[in-house]
């Protein structure tokens, strides 16, 4: 199966051209953020204040590497849980968010949220956090520093594979992979 | 009385904290490989070679297999007839975490209170479980448990009429309802028996048994091959997206129980699963 070639931002066109179970490649820029940091931005949201990077057409990557050593760009940096940004996802593809990278299922209004904002969900192989980070060139504190390794940074990704998921068609591979595998 | 200094068990859990989150076990290097050349889906198979490549560069460039190095779970068997001299026992197992995770560029996962949340930033303290036993030598083992996997872990006091079939539908549908958010392939740790907090703790502490090893006694590890084949028929396959590979292992252990009782617990480990120990 060919791989789609993604770079940030992203537009409701891109978005409505990727279907679940589709394999992906991003380079460019990414931002990081996990449960702390959503809470913050979503806080910023409810008051109607700015957020530290704008999400217009952008993916956000639930991540909290760990810290590199000396030489290094960035420590192991794999994927974290999504299912515990449900409460936030929604609230960030309103605002222009395009896609998230993570692990595990997303919940039913992330789905809706997908589909009303043309947003798509993308998993990363949990785990493979040392592999991940191979393609992580640059990597910069944008806010939160505060947070360790909760802190939102920005990334410079080349060659970052990823799998559709999540689309903003309603499909889920988390369903129909299973459908098909079960026995 | 044998003595044993403070600061030789804080040197060793500085070296097996950074040994444990670098390197992954041979027997889940082995069911690993296993499942990436009989995984039918070819997601799965790609998610599972990954996974191997991963634990490649993990080893030989020192760096954590997973982002999560976790809580520290130490397991320890404290010799009867050893004196620790020089400093507390517990405090020098604190001691060792702290270096290990600090000198290790390792992540700091621990916040100092369960709602208020800030980092305590050295990942201390690690949840630490303690045996008296015979002779003069200490055994800790390490065992760094991701919180996406534990997470996903479950605990249920049957009836004693629910038996043998109550108990394996338990496992298998906290198995499903697990999905991928544990990061499959998995290793299903179960406790059964004992008291409430007596069968999560079997539970972890079944995650140390070698993976493809078999249970010593036949009927349980019967049920140990019954329910492989029925979590690996659910479909999640490798990180929930479908495939015949969900679980590497199940492992039981047991512990007699009440006349009324009937506990049961699983505790969900991911790929990672990383122990290592050491005999002092």
């Amino acid at each position: 199966m060919e791989s789609i070639r993604l770079t940030p931002p992203l537009s409701d066109e891109d978005a409505a051209k990727l279907y679940s179970g589709q394999k992906v490649i991003i380079s460019g820029y990414i931002y990081t953020a996990r449960d702390a940091a959503h809470k913050k931005m979503v806080d910023l949201i409810e008051k109607g204040e700015e957020l530290p990077f704008d999400p217009t057409g952008q993916i956000i990557y639930f991540v909290g590497p760990t810290p590199a050593k000396p030489g290094q760009v960035i420590g192991s940096a794999g994927p974290t849980t999504s299912g515990r940004m449900n409460k936030y996802s929604p609230v960030m593809l309103k605002a222009g968010l395009k896609g998230m990278i993570g692990k595990g299922e997303m919940g039913s209004d992330v789905a809706a949220a997908l589909n009303e904002y043309k947003g798509i969900y993308f998993v990363a192989t949990g785990g493979a956090a040392a592999l991940i980070a191979k393609k992580i060139t640059e990597a910069e504190v944008v806010a939160y520093e505060e947070l360790g390794p909760e802190a939102i940074r920005r990334l410079k990704v080349e060659e970052f594979p990823a799998i559709v998921a999540q689309d903003c068609h309603g499909g889920n591979l988390f369903k129909e992979g299973v459908e098909k595998y079960q026995r | 009385m044998r003595k044993v200094a403070a600061e030789e068990v804080i040197r060793a859990l500085k070296e097996l904290s950074q040994n444990a989150n670098y390197n992954l076990g041979e027997d889940v290097i082995t069911a690993l490989r296993k499942g990436a050349e009989t995984e039918e889906s070819p997601l799965g198979k790609e998610i599972l070679n990954q996974i191997l490549e991963n634990s490649g560069i993990a080893e030989s460039e020192k760096m954590p297999l997973c982002q999560d190095t976790g809580l520290a779970a130490i397991f320890v068997e404290l010799g009867q007839d050893v004196s620790v001299s020089g400093g507390d026992f517990e405090e020098a197992v604190q001691e060792g975490i702290r270096q290990g995770y600090g000198k290790g560029f390792l992540r700091k996962s621990m916040v100092e209170d369960p709602l208020r949340r800030k980092n305590t930033g050295d990942n201390t303290p690690g949840v630490i479980s303690i045996r008296i036993v015979a002779g003069d030598k200490i055994k800790i083992t390490i065992l760094p448990k991701g919180g996406g996997s534990e997470n996903m872990s479950a605990i249920k006091m049957l009836k004693p009429s629910d038996g043998e079939n109550g108990v394996k539908d338990f496992i298998v549908e906290t198995i499903r309802i697990a999905g991928g958010n544990p990061c499959p392939p998995i290793i299903v740790g179960v406790g059964i028996g004992g008291s409430f907090d007596k069968c999560a703790y079997l539970a972890k502490k079944s995650l140390l048994r070698e993976v493809g090893s078999v249970h010593p006694d036949p009927y349980y590890a019967s049920m140990e091959t019954e329910l492989f084949k029925r979590v690996n028929d659910l479909g999640i396959g490798p990180q929930g997206l479908g495939g015949r590979t969900t679980a590497l292992a199940v492992h039981i252990e047991t512990h007699p129980c009440h006349i009324a009782s009937l506990p049961v617990a699983v505790n969900t480990q991911c790929h990672s699963a990383r122990h290592k120990e050491i005999l002092i």
